[in-house]
């Protein structure tokens, strides 16, 4: 089937069956190999993009159920400032070890601060909870999210 | 593991291709070769290209570029190895750029990422190959010049004169120095450290920039023309073959280009150490379609009928009924006895007796095992995210009846590595796949598959009954470990070595063994061996403590003695850095102070892959049982230089994470002969919520930079469930904790 998508603020065109989950579509049809696969159940995170601004698993969204929402995935996600903000502090603090995770954490982070300017430790724990980081860096990520949102104030 | 251990993990292959070791011996042996060091740099006279060696290569724009020559994981390689290189080389570093190198361990020498082996084996020849590239820029100088060498100096890739007032950038200098050839390894004169600006700096990542971004740096990223995609599934049940599977309608569903039937084999060469069960390419059925989705769509309406084999009827329940009845018969293996054990139990003042246990878990790298594959014409091209990628060819070369010179590894990196990625069972499947349908082709594991297949942490059980004197010294220990192997072989990493601390430091010991054959694969994880074990031994070290009536902290300093090198692996274990650690965590820690009710502090520390570390942990406990870890503080000993403290710190945060996931959370169970767990949600590593604040420093002790990849795993566990004692007078003697034994 033929499904017109908006990902980071351009229209594409892709051919994939219905079910197939936008993770592969983003990956395998659009080439965005950004966002990772990493459990295919909407358990680990890595396949976190946004959908009109709010973070969803892709690997649990099928084409079919897009409809007109707007994507943005870890490649545009520079464009929005709270966005920027992020991949800076990211690069600062140096979150990363294999940084296979990095980039759900990153559209996970962008969103919290997107709601919350200055998140409390509390905050943090429970948006990013649902991430895993197999290297162990949650103590960077911490860092680095307090750090973006410093930037903002 | 230490050096002989991963040897013998890459010796595992050595049926099929030269090992490190014997091209380190062919290279010393090539007559008139350049050797800096271990490398012998090729000489091209008529080369002007600004290609000084292997690798570094310097632009007229003044851009210096570092070949990485080992696979990167998340350690750090790629940039801690040309931070070595640039440091010697006197480079600025804003202008390095770090490309990754194939494998080529004839010019490269070992190519690995495993054991905590890359700043030890790479500190010294890295720093020569940038002092040897150094040399090549100022004797290009001093010619253009017409001075001495002695007389230039270097900065920031820029030689000077100073009497003459004369500087050039190395840029301007490349193309004549990369005439030269390589000096002699005996006439450089490596920097005094106290000069560094680069080793010592903490130094952001060369990929992270890109790695914010998304970049497609992973093997799971790759993308070949023409490329298809392969799922295969191989049998649940360890040792299992394929009978029949319904692949004329798996060959009708949507996208499918091919399925069919493996076979498996190499079973002679790559057969499991002390199991059954090869570990090179096994028996399935692959599916070959135009996307990955319509590959696991496909896969997910197999019908296989599998001959189970023999290990059908494996349990996480036959096994532990197993140990048990083990535990009751004369153990089969005796690895130490020293003294004598029982007659000094006999006339001990005090004995102590106890039973741990603890399960097998899964590496889970968070990018499932992937590779991409071209073969065609006798010759293979592989794209793969590997720590062995030298074994990986091996396999390869040997399965599909190839030699090893048509074949080229490219390393990705690696989205988590933990010792998974020794084994390259993914290889060889990608390139069988890639050889049967004639086209490139990108294999991806499922996350089910990748749980169901892996190479695992093995499960044991120990037993043991120690002894002290009336004064609460220890005098005797009896230990019984059953685990798993063949005869009187251990499995992959299900061994103990005879000088377990602290062994050498109690007179009378027995360390003996039992075995149980089983089909499941077992390997390296992180720290291998002594991810485990340390925790057994550190805690019944905490019982012993107890018993006595000591402080567990001052217990183990005295157990450690007088400053000496305890014989054994590795380097051996040094009492005084053992104590150094110790010491510095206690007052970090602030050991002794008053805590609140059911709060509590618990020490543990540990020798491994030639580093040392000890940590404390604070930890308190709800009266329902619930755990609250408040923090970790952690002193490490990995020698007198942290080559990069951004990635140091890093990495011990990261060997803390990984020993919580065991300690709270990860257990691999199995029935009728199968992995139970098929997801993260029944084998989580720890989480942000989970995650205590940790307290790192390292004590600079007078000795060659070791690695730490693994050395600040070990303690971390026993840290924890001592001061899980300290505040409950519960000891916790099964993994991975469980509140509910701990609740009043």
């Amino acid at each position: 089937m033929q499904y017109r998508l908006n990902v980071n603020g351009t229209e594409h065109s892709v051919e994939v069956d219905p079910d197939t989950p936008l993770l592969w579509v983003l990956r395998d049809a659009m080439n965005l190999k950004g966002t990772k696969y990493g459990c295919g159940a909407g358990i680990c995170g890595a396949c976190t993009v946004h959908m009109d601004g709010e973070p969803v698993r892709s690997c649990l969204m099928t084409v079919s159920s897009l409809g007109t929402s707007k994507i943005t995935t870890i490649e545009g996600i520079a464009k929005t400032p709270a966005g920027r903000r992020v991949q800076e502090a990211w690069l600062k603090v140096d979150v990363m070890q294999c940084g296979y995770c990095q980039p759900g954490q990153i559209m996970e982070a962008t969103a919290l601060l997107s709601h919350n300017a200055a998140p409390s430790d509390g905050d943090i724990t429970t948006a990013m909870d649902s991430h895993i980081c197999r290297c162990g860096t949650y103590t960077r990520i911490r860092q680095a999210i307090k750090l973006a949102a410093a930037k903002e104030a | 593991m230490l050096p002989t251990e991963l040897q013998r993990v890459i010796e595992g292959v050595k049926a099929v291709h030269p090992t490190r070791r014997t091209v380190l011996v062919a290279s010393a042996a090539a007559g008139g070769a350049l050797m800096v060091g271990w490398y012998a740099f090729a000489k091209d006279q008529t080369r002007d290209d600004g290609k000084l060696n292997a690798f570094v290569t310097i632009a007229p724009d003044n851009t210096i570029t570092i070949m990485a020559k080992n696979p990167e994981v998340g350690q750090g390689a790629k940039t801690a190895l040309a931070m070595m290189i640039a440091e010697e080389l006197d480079a600025d570093w804003s202008h390095v750029l770090i490309a990754q190198a194939d494998l080529d361990t004839t010019v490269f020498k070992g190519q690995y990422a495993g054991g905590s082996m890359m700043t030890p084996e790479n500190y010294l020849p890295m720093r020569q190959v940038g002092a040897a590239t150094r040399a090549l820029l100022v004797k290009a100088a001093a010619k253009k010049w017409s001075v001495a060498e002695s007389e230039c100096t270097t900065s920031k890739s820029v030689v000077y004169h100073g009497a003459s007032h004369k500087s050039a950038r190395y840029g301007e200098l490349a193309a004549a120095a990369s005439r030269f050839e390589a000096p002699d390894a005996k006439t450089l004169v490596l920097k005094d450290p106290k000069t560094f600006t680069i080793i010592g700096e903490p130094t952001v990542g060369i990929d992270s920039a890109r790695l914010v971004k998304g970049a497609p740096l992973y093997g799971i990223d790759v993308t070949l023309p023409g490329m298809l995609y392969a799922v295969f599934q191989k049998c649940p049940v360890f040792g299992g073959k394929v009978r029949n599977a319904n692949l004329d309608a798996i060959k009708k569903m949507p996208g499918v280009k091919a399925a069919f039937v493996i076979e498996g084999g190499s079973k002679e060469v790559f057969e499991a150490e002390g199991g059954t069960v090869s570990s090179g390419l096994l028996p399935g059925v692959a599916v070959v379609a135009t996307s990955w989705w319509q590959a696991d769509k496909a896969r997910k309406a197999l019908q296989v009928v599998w001959d189970e084999g023999p290990y059908a009827t494996t349990s996480t329940e036959s096994l532990a009924k197993e140990a048990e009845a083990l535990f009751l018969k004369p153990a089969t293996l005796s690895l130490r006895n020293t003294g004598d054990a029982d007659s000094a139990l006999k006339i001990a003042a005090k004995t102590v007796e106890a039973r741990y246990d603890y399960p097998f878990v899964a590496h889970v790298t968070l990018e499932p095992q992937n590779c991409t594959a071209r073969v065609a014409n006798g010759k293979a091209e592989l794209w793969a995210p590997t720590q062995l990628p030298e074994s990986g060819r091996g396999l390869v070369a040997h399965t599909l009846g190839m030699d090893v010179k048509d074949i080229i590894v490219h390393m990705t990196r690696s989205g988590g590595g933990f010792g998974r990625r020794l084994m390259n069972d993914y290889m060889v499947e990608a390139a069988w796949i890639s050889k049967t349908v004639g086209a490139p082709v990108k294999l991806v594991w499922s996350r089910a598959d990748d749980i169901g297949h892996d190479f695992y942490r093995p499960g044991g059980w120990h037993q043991i009954k120690a002894g002290l004197d009336k004064d609460g010294k220890p005098v005797a220990w009896k230990h019984h470990f059953v685990s798993f192997g063949k005869d009187k072989k251990f499995a992959s990493c299900a061994g103990m070595s005879p000088d377990s601390y602290p062994a050498g430091r109690i007179p009378n010991m027995i360390y003996d063994a039992s075995l149980i054959q089983t089909g499941i694969p077992m390997g390296p994880l992180r720290a291998p061996g002594e991810n485990a074990l340390v925790w057994v031994f550190q805690s019944f070290i905490d019982e012993l403590a107890h018993a006595a009536g000591k402080d567990p902290m001052e217990f183990q300093l005295e157990l450690l003695g007088k400053d000496e090198k305890l014989p054994g692996r590795g380097d051996g274990l040094s009492t005084g850095r053992s104590r150094g650690v110790l010491e510095k965590v206690r007052q970090m820690s602030g050991w002794g102070r008053a805590l609140p009710p059911r709060t509590g502090l618990g020490v543990a520390f540990a020798y491994c892959h030639l580093g040392y570390a000890a940590e404390v942990a604070e930890v308190s406990v709800a009266k329902d049982g619930v755990l609250t870890i408040h923090k970790i503080w952690s002193a490490v000993d990995v020698g007198r230089q942290i080559v990069n403290p951004m990635g140091a710190e890093n990495q011990c945060q990261g060997g803390i994470v990984d020993a919580l996931s065991h300690a709270l959370n990860q257990k691999i169970t199995f029935a009728n002969g199968r992995t139970v767990q098929t997801n993260f949600d029944s084998h989580m590593p720890v989480t942000m919520h989970q995650v205590p604040p940790m307290e790192i420093a390292f004590v600079l002790s007078d000795n060659s930079p070791t690695g730490l990849g693994e050395p600040v795993f070990p303690p971390v566990i026993p840290a924890v469930t001592n001061a899980i004692f300290a505040a409950t007078g519960k000891r916790v003697r099964s993994l991975p904790i469980d509140e509910k034994t701990l609740a009043v």
